[in-house]
């Protein structure tokens, strides 16, 4: 059964609830003696279908997570499950592919292995798809007849349904909350598997990186995840190359919007660089590898540099660089615009010319609101995945030289999740480490960024 | 009488001043260099792309006039309404009678380069209009891969010539193809087409502005309107505004470890990828809503409550529909940056090579970004062109979502 239709349902019998509430309410109010009753009608029908659709919802999401695992169940407990080989990929495989002839989603089995079992699939799914059907509409009947029968004329129904209100609308600020335990305790939670294989001073500090997803996972050899390179690649990247480009560039176009540009000119360039920051990263990152990163080989060759990487650090960090100048600028925009006119006013009244303001009184004064954007631009910079994931390379160097090769903690994460190995492998959980130790470190740019730019805003209030 | 020289202004003085100027407009040239070159960075990406983009749009085609009374091809209305009718067809010789009748007219060396899955075009045709089947039709069918790589004058020396000798023939040239907006992924870049990628999509997005859409102006309105003042309150303003800047490759991290952990069975489905897609756009939608109902002003909540209305019914009668605007716009914003996201995406495994497009939020799919992404890393060459051109849909799409941001910004923002 899709979670569609039940959701559907759901909607349907609410709706059917609302009708017959707010039926009933009207009959209160043409029965009382004086026309009114405590509530409005549509507050009466309110109240039964909230009672009808949350109870039925909570049980939907339950269901469609519990449904599955008792069709898979089901399904072994039948005597045709016992002629699969014991574990692994190739009784996954003969499952999958049986559920999915069973559900249509696939025409015709492969493996002759899987045809035994689509019959029982069939008929497990049917099976709990009728107990999932009948459970939602007797949860749906008992919850409203219960609300149903507690409607009087003189049933405070408005405050009830503004009571439940209040809770969803909490319960909906405190998803972010469950979003971040959830990253945290994945993270956590796989990094503590990981280190339970790999010793983190090995992690931290070692400086070979190369894991090896098809090793056996019970022998790990430590010596081959050493993050260091992956920790300077990024930094190297992200930190320097893309903040080489996008400082200074940031920072001027930032001083000649708000400083120098006539209102027309501003009117125009301001979306264009918002345009620049819409850009989705993949399109940069296929820019990157297309264009820039065969232009700086190129180049390196004519000035004769012997062999020089096609996916060099430099063309990813300076597209990246490209692609944060339109955050760099907005923030320093912020921040100059946060000056005071006053001090602005006292620097050209005693003669400066506006770039001396801009430069010995502006930027000085903007400058912990600048470093606090810069930060906020490092903490984006590590943290992109696309542009570096297509135009930098997956070899780990530890090497300082622009035209090497280089990798950075986000590729190694989608290579290490998108590559073969089995969930348990330290290779894919290293990815949840890196993961980690990326999450610390935007969190605490991006804690630090935030203190500064709140102190520097009221230094000035 | 001597003449008065005013005293400061000394020759050292005018050379020092020249000194100063020419240092502000050095500056100030610098200013404009810096935004030039954002400016110019941008107009060559765009270039680039559709300078590509538009040979992506077009394809290389023979044309092949088949006489199907001559074929003995048979199709009876029941079969051609069964999904499988391309194999019935196909089963039938449709695809040696193609090959039959184009080297029949344009000889066997072209033949040989007729697209291998060129008479699916013929099949879908033959089921479109049955009738058709009557009668002479000329096709317009897609090369070989090579050939259309020789076309553009790459790939093999052989194949370039053919190809040269073809079209001086005028039995090959380049036409727009329709097809590219209809089909789905394959493996010959002469056959792929976007409109499966853009399904999953739509699909995508249509997850995620249910989940995030409710949740993030609900979680706006509590801590606006109602948040009591506590460490509770701090800990969800805390947790939204990092949310917001975590690295989206977390939250696939987080797809990974909880969504397909629970749903095993739906990985690289739609959901799946809009659930972890939308508790990366709640936060943006959160702080934008949140920005606009502050902007509501307080006389409108006094008057609410001075006539009568309850807490709730402020809030919900006047206050939002007054901040919808300005949060529209914020969720349009968010969801555009969601429609360009890859990383999470590819996390949860919406990397597969999915020829069909999906046809539920269950069944496998992949995304637009995603087949960006996929198609760039094909080796053949036909696909740079293709991979621009899917870029230029993806870039439309923003345009248009953005541009409907900025109207609605414009029409509807209310200076109080």
């Amino acid at each position: 059964m899709s979670p569609t239709i039940l959701l559907l349902l759901a909607l349907g019998l609410g709706l059917a609830g609302w009708l017959a509430a707010r039926a009933r309410a009207w009959t209160f109010k043409r029965q009382s003696t004086d026309g009114r009753i405590a509530s409005l009608p549509s507050y009466h029908a309110w109240y039964v279908a909230l009672w009808i659709v949350i109870p039925v919802l909570a049980f939907v999401a339950l269901w469609s997570a519990i449904a599955p695992g008792l069709v898979m169940q089901s399904v072994l407990a039948d005597p045709a499950a016992s002629q699969l080989p014991s574990f692994g990929f190739q009784r996954q495989a003969i499952l999958n592919e049986a559920r999915n002839v069973a559900t249509g989603a696939a025409p015709a089995v492969f493996n002759q292995q899987a045809t035994a079992l689509v019959q029982p699939f069939r008929d497990a799914i049917s099976h709990y798809n009728l107990i999932g059907i009948a459970a939602t509409l007797v949860i749906a009947f008992l919850a409203g007849a219960w609300a149903f029968l507690r409607l009087k004329p003189d049933f405070a129904a408005r405050t009830k349904v503004e009571r439940i209100v209040m809770a969803i609308l909490l319960g909906a600020s405190l998803v972010a909350i469950l979003t971040t335990i959830g990253i945290l305790a994945s993270l956590v939670f796989e990094t503590v598997r990981f280190f339970g294989m790999v010793s983190p001073l090995d992690f931290l500090f070692g400086t070979h990186w190369g894991p090896d997803p098809m090793a056996s996972a019970s022998a790990v050899d430590g010596s081959r995840y050493g993050a260091i390179p992956l920790f300077w690649g990024t930094i190297f990247i992200g930190a320097i190359i893309a903040m080489i480009v996008a400082i200074p560039l940031g920072l001027m176009s930032a001083i000649y919007l708000t400083q120098y540009a006539a209102p027309g000119l501003r009117k125009w360039i301001k979306p264009a660089l918002e345009i620049l920051a819409g850009v989705p990263t993949v399109v940069y990152g296929y820019f990157a590898a297309l264009t820039i990163a065969p232009a700086i080989r190129d180049m390196a060759l004519a000035v004769g540099v012997s062999n020089p990487s096609s996916e060099s650090a430099l063309a990813a960090g300076l597209v990246m660089g490209v692609m944060i100048i339109p955050f760099v600028s907005s923030m320093a925009d912020d921040s100059i615009a946060a000056v005071p006119q006053a001090m602005r006013d006292g620097s050209l009244a005693m003669g400066a010319t506006t770039s001396e303001t801009i430069r010995r009184v502006l930027v000085p004064a903007a400058l912990p609101g600048i470093v606090a954007g810069i930060m906020l631009a490092i903490s984006r910079a590590i943290g992109e995945t696309m542009i570096v994931v297509m135009a930098a390379s997956t070899a780990a160097n530890l090497t300082a030289n622009p035209l090497e090769a280089m990798t950075t903690v986000t590729v190694q994460i989608v290579a290490m999740l998108t590559g073969e190995g089995s969930f348990d492998h330290p290779a894919t959980l290293s990815a949840f480490a890196l993961g980690f130790v990326l999450f610390m470190v935007t969190l605490g740019l991006n804690f630090i960024a935030l203190r500064v730019v709140k102190r520097f805003r009221e230094a000035y209030e | 009488m001597s003449e008065r020289v005013a005293p400061t202004r000394t020759a050292e003085f005018e050379a020092r001043l020249q000194k100063r100027y020419a240092a502000e407009r050095r500056f100030r040239a610098i200013g404009l260099g810096a935004i030039l070159f954002s400016v110019a960075v941008l107009l060559f990406l765009l270039a680039t792309m559709t300078f590509n983009g538009i040979g992506g749009f077009q394809r290389v085609e023979m044309d092949v006039p088949i006489d199907f009374t001559e074929a003995g091809i048979a199709a009876d209305p029941t079969a051609m309404a069964q999904p499988d009718a391309i194999n019935t067809l196909q089963a039938q010789g449709l695809a040696e009678v193609v090959s039959f009748f184009a080297s029949k007219q344009l000889g066997d060396e072209a033949a040989a380069e007729l697209g291998g899955d060129a008479y699916r075009d013929v099949a879908a045709a033959i089921i479109a209009d049955p009738s058709i089947l009557r009668e002479q039709v000329t096709f317009s069918l897609p090369v070989s891969a090579d050939l259309a790589s020789g076309y553009s004058g790459e790939g093999s020396p052989q194949m370039q010539a053919l190809a040269k000798k073809l079209y001086e023939e005028g039995k090959i040239s380049k036409n727009f193809d329709v097809g590219f907006l209809s089909r789905s992924d394959a493996t010959n870049p002469q056959q792929v087409g976007i409109w499966g990628a853009l399904k999953g999509s739509i699909l995508t997005m249509a997850v995620t502005l249910l989940l995030a859409f409710p949740i993030g102006v609900l979680a706006a309105l509590y801590l606006e309107e109602y948040a009591p003042k506590n460490r509770w309150t701090d800990l969800i303003e805390v947790s939204i505004n990092n949310l917001a800047a975590v690295p989206s490759i977390i939250f696939g991290l987080l797809g990974v470890a909880v969504f397909l952990w629970m749903f095993p069975s739906y990985r690289s489905a739609p959901l799946i990828g809009g659930m972890t897609l939308a508790l990366m756009t709640m936060p943006v939608i959160v702080i934008s809503g949140r920005n606009a109902i502050k902007a509501v002003p307080p006389s409108i909540r006094d008057g609410a409550l001075a006539v009568g209305a309850s807490p709730v019914q402020v809030v919900f009668h006047h206050v939002l529909p007054l901040a919808l605007p300005g949060i529209l716009t914020g969720t349009i914003i968010g969801m555009a940056r969601a429609l360009g996201e890859t990383a999470p995406l590819l996390m949860i495994g919406m990397r597969a090579f999915v020829a069909t497009p999906p046809d539920g939020f269950t069944s496998p799919a992949t995304v637009l970004p995603v087949q960006i992404f996929l198609w760039s890393d094909e080796i053949d060459r036909g696909f740079v062109e293709r991979t621009s051109a899917a870029i230029i849909v993806l870039l439309l799409f923003l345009l248009v979502m953005n541009g409907l941001a900025i109207y609605l910004r414009n029409k509807f923002e209310k200076k109080w």
